[in-house]
């Protein structure tokens, strides 16, 4: 698609700005309504898709300024893309409100506070493993001192800062080891590897999540893939993007694409993901370096080999696992899996190829849970409601455990589990598929079940 | 800074400000529907119950504003624009399903309940409810009763005035009332009959009982490609005629076909004429043996080839390139607009000859998707709308292509309304006499001048000149204004 060239009039600054044929792919058929989390829960247009493409296109046209009002509807956004699934016309509205947000974050739209914030956090700290290595360790600290069961309990961090409070209740639950990209190369397929993948380790679930990039390079070793963590990774910048900081998630997907794929090297078969939020932008570099004379191509090529791990686990086709577990599991589509990778099947596939797991569905399986990268610290209060909703319909189906397929979700939804399960009947903490597979391995290999 | 007029300012006193948009960035999301038109709406209001809906339209009676019911807004009349400014009333938040009654396969509901969402909570009972239009996963049960939508399963059972019961109405007066019975056949006028159709002019529906149906506990869907429209259309007319009715009776043309394959996968052959998608359903044994009849039919009218599926995910298959078609033609023009006609069976064949010419003759791409055992046809023309004039000859060929339903003893609408698009073209096919008669019948329900003004009938004074009607006045001067009967 042509970049339209810059009109001194336009409210648009920059050649990110949305694209004026995707905007006029809508027709306003409202298909998307009912699909909208933020339509179900505010309950007027200027908070469904079809209303914010409507102020995108007011915008466009000039028929609108941008006031502090229409930033607020932009910013009320989930990114969940379920319009997209729902959208007959094909609009790329994750693509449109992602430009959209690249514009406001280069016209300085956002509160000065929240700029700052921005910058000493997504700046300062995700794009630098060692750093956040170091905030890990600092989180580590402060819940095996006690610390923060101290500060949950008296309830005084709700009382004095009650923004920190909300970030204390998603904060992860630090008492693994620490995922180290060393360890992927320690396990190996046990014959010839049939194929080959470099894991995407990203920047937090190293801290948060280890034992899921244990369990994937676990499962598909042993499956005959040679899996490796290129220890030059970064933050693939997927916050960064949604945030409208382009040209900080520029910078990153360089960085990735050298550390994956260096010049004069072969590709991988696959670049492994197990993180939906990252897997769909990481599917996206060739988009976003499309105007990156250096990195184009290998941006392209790239986002070619990028998979998620459900989706390449049953692409090559996997090992049936013996090991019983008995258990109601629920899974939760992760937006960025379901609505921007159009992946469903598969990781149903790998939770029903289970013994003795049982999977119970919701209702609505596919409506975000409100995590939404930042947007449960930032919006907290509609996402407080949208996990209100998606918790009553996880606690229907009886499941003793919620599976998902994103760090975000995960947090957000063991948040909910803690805040709604009164009976403290659930597993208090989600699963991903992966971990589930490779535990069904590994007590099939010890002849037991759970 | 705007400041809040006291129109304003007394509805967020009655229903809390947060419930009241006004601000002019915001009112921009609620000047279209589905349609091309628009409209501009002073304010919006969003009612949580029936008590709020009567004290808004009793403020804005006081204040001389126009008052609007809006659902969704898919609506591809118009019929939810704020033709003349004014309030509109969205009816959105009101969207509990307050009661499954299994046993007597009613459910009671509020307006704003998404077609879908009653459909999902029937199955869970068993049941279903029957219309099913296509915007079903979008459109609200109190747009559905406006328009009487329809939806392929409608030849068997009906459109929406079918399976309404009862309503809760508030009148343009504000005066709140039941209308029908749980009873499914009261004595004295049907004045349910009355509300369903009469596209938002009569009243705010706010709440409705609606009848639920059985479930079917088989399906099977069959597939049959044809080499020509005629053959494909007797194939139909030989379906109805030998007495069993589908559950669907639906055809794509070629332009459709070339559309969806590439996108889809359906498997059609390019070349082909015709496709034509049959269901039938109800209990197993009958749907063995109907299904038997109607693929011995099919076969008569020498098809290509017909598929049949009875499990869900194959029936799905052989739906897709049905159900996708809309979004697949966005993939030839950016725009679309959907024409609604119905004509008598078996003139199907010779409607869409002249379809074909017209938009020819206007030099845009059609594409023609019917519900074909009812005769209603959904041609659908392809456009740009940055392209200048390409909106004016859009509008254009839709007023010819209308005439053709007209002339062939047919309709200018089959489910989508008259509402602001087609209210100049209501002479095509109704005297002035017959115009009276309905104006007469609506007054009887309350006071007409400031309640949804400028839908259904020719336009009247202060409705403005709406973006099509230059067009309609256009097509009426060369066709000429009186009813065609
Ligand atoms: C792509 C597409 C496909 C469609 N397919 C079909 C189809 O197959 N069959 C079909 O019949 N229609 C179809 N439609 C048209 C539309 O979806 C229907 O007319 C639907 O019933 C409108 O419902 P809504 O809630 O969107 O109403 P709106 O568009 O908001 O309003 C429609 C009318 O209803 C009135 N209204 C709304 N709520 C109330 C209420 N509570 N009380 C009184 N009046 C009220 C409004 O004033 C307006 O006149 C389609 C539309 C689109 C965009
Ligand atoms: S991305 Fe999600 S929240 Fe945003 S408009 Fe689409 S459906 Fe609504
Ligand atoms: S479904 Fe797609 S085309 Fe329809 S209103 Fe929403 S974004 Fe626009």
């Amino acid at each position: 698609m042509s970049i339209a060239p810059l009109d001194f009039e336009s409210i648009w600054q920059t050649a990110d700005r949305p694209d004026a044929g995707e905007l006029g792919l809508c027709v306003h058929c409202g298909f998307c309504l009912n699909a909208c989390p933020t339509y179900h829960d505010l309950g007027v247009e200027t908070d469904s898709p079809r209303g914010r493409i409507a102020l995108m296109r007011g915008l466009d046209d000039g028929r609108l300024s941008w006031s502090p009002r229409v930033q607020q509807h932009f910013d009320q956004c989930l990114q969940c893309r379920a319009c997209e699934t729902a959208c007959p016309s094909k609009v790329p509205y994750g693509r449109l409100m992602e430009a959209t947000r690249a514009e406001a974050f280069a016209q300085d739209r956002w509160p000065r506070r929240q700029r700052i914030i921005w910058r000493v956090i997504m700046r300062g700290l995700f794009p630098y493993p060692r750093r956040m290595r170091l905030a890990g360790y600092g989180l580590k600290l402060y819940q095996m001192s006690g610390l923060q069961s101290l500060v949950r309990c008296s309830g005084l961090l709700k009382r004095l800062a009650p923004k920190l409070a909300e970030i204390d209740a998603l904060s992860p639950n630090a008492d693994r080891p620490f995922y180290s990209n060393a360890e992927a190369a320690r396990v190996s397929p046990k014959q010839t590897p049939r194929a080959n993948a470099s894991l995407v380790t990203g920047c937090m679930m190293p801290l948060a999540y280890p034992d899921t990039h244990r369990a994937t390079v676990n499962v598909f070793a042993r499956n005959g893939v040679a899996v490796d963590a290129p220890s030059a990774q970064v933050c693939c910048g997927a916050l960064h993007a949604h945030g409208g900081d382009i040209e900080a998630a520029r910078d990153l997907a360089r960085s990735n694409i050298d550390a994956f794929t260096p010049v004069g090297s072969e590709l991988p078969d696959a670049i492994l993901i197990n993180a939906a939020g990252c897997g769909s932008h990481l599917k996206e570099y060739g988009h976003l370096l499309r105007n990156d004379a250096a990195y184009a191509d290998r941006a392209a090529a790239f986002a070619l080999r990028v998979r998620d791990v459900h989706e390449w686990l049953v692409e090559i086709g996997f090992e049936p696992p013996i090991g019983r577990i008995e258990r109601r599991v629920t899974y939760q589509d992760s937006c960025h899996l379901s609505h921007a990778q159009g992946i469903r099947k598969a990781p149903r596939q790998v939770l029903t190829s289970i013994p003795g797991l049982e999977l119970a569905e919701m209702r609505t399986p596919d409506r975000c849970c409100g995590s939404a990268g930042i947007y449960s610290v930032v919006q907290s209060e509609i996402s407080q409601r949208v996990l209100a909703e998606k918790m009553s319909d996880v606690l229907g189906t009886g499941a003793d455990q919620i599976c998902t397929a994103n760090p975000g979700c995960m947090l957000q939804l063991d948040a909910g589990i803690a805040r709604f399960d009164d009976d403290k009947r659930m597993i208090p903490r989600s699963i991903h598929a992966i971990e589930l597979l490779d535990e069904s391995y590994r007590l099939g290999d010890e002849g037991q079940s759970r | 800074m705007k400041t809040p007029t006291a129109l304003v300012l007394e509805l967020i006193e009655a229903i809390g400000d947060d419930a009241v948009v006004w601000h002019d960035e915001d009112l921009l999301v609620y000047e279209y529907d589905g349609t091309i038109d628009r409209g501009n709406p002073d304010v919006i209001a969003l009612p949580a119950d029936t008590d709020d809906v009567s004290a808004l339209i009793r403020i804005a009676n006081k204040h001389g504003a126009p008052v609007t019911p809006r659902g969704a807004g898919t609506g591809l009349s118009g019929g939810a624009l704020a033709a003349r400014g004014g309030v509109i009333i969205g009816m959105n938040r009101m969207r509990q399903i307050l009661n499954v009654d299994a046993e007597n396969k009613t459910a009671l509901v509020q307006p704003g309940v998404v077609n879908l969402d009653l459909g999902i909570e029937a199955e869970r009972h068993g049941l279903a409810y029957a219309p099913d239009p296509s915007s079903q996963r979008a459109c609200t049960i109190g747009g559905n009763i406006a328009e009487n939508a329809g939806g392929p399963h409608t030849l068997a059972w009906g459109t929406t005035t079918n399976h309404v019961l009862a309503v809760e109405l508030v009148t343009a007066d504000g005066e709140v009332q039941w209308i029908g019975h749980d009873t499914r056949d009261e004595p004295g006028y049907d004045l349910v009959g009355c509300v369903v159709g009469s596209e938002g002019t009569v009243g705010i529906v706010t709440q409705a009982l609606v009848r639920l149906v059985p479930r079917p506990t088989a399906v099977r869907t069959m597939l049959a490609v044809y080499d020509s429209v005629r053959d494909a259309s007797n194939a139909v007319s030989a379906v109805v005629a030998s007495g069993i009715v589908p559950a669907a009776l639906e055809m794509i043309d070629k332009m459709t076909i070339a559309a969806v394959e590439p996108v889809l996968n359906t498997g059609f052959p390019l070349d082909a004429e015709a496709v034509l998608l049959v269901e039938v359903d109800g209990p197993e044994s009958q749907v063995e043996a109907e299904g038997a009849r109607v693929e011995s039919i099919l076969r008569r009218f020498e098809p290509r080839e017909v598929r049949s599926a009875t499990d869900h995910e194959k029936r799905e298959h052989l739906w897709a390139g049905r159900k996708g078609a809309i979004g697949a033609l966005g993939q030839i023009m950016p725009n679309y607009y959907l024409l609604d006609g119905v004509v008598p069976r078996t003139k199907l064949p010779d409607v869409l000859d002249a379809v074909y010419e017209i938009a020819e003759r206007y030099r845009l791409p059609v594409a023609n998707m019917f519900h074909a055992g009812d005769g209603n046809l959904h041609p659908c023309l392809l456009f740009d709308e940055r392209e200048p004039g390409a909106t004016a000859r859009v509008l254009d060929a839709g007023g010819e292509i209308m005439r053709v339903c007209v002339d062939a003893g047919g309709a200018i609408t089959g489910e989508h309304g008259v509402g602001l698009e087609k209210r100049d073209y209501l002479p095509w096919i109704f005297t002035d006499a017959d115009m009276d008669a309905m104006k007469a019948l609506r007054a009887a329900f309350g006071p007409t001048e400031n309640f949804n003004p400028c839908k259904i009938f020719p336009a009247g004074h202060g409705c403005g000149e709406a973006g099509h009607q230059h067009h309609a006045q256009q097509q009426i001067a060369k066709f000429g204004p009186k009813a065609f009967v």
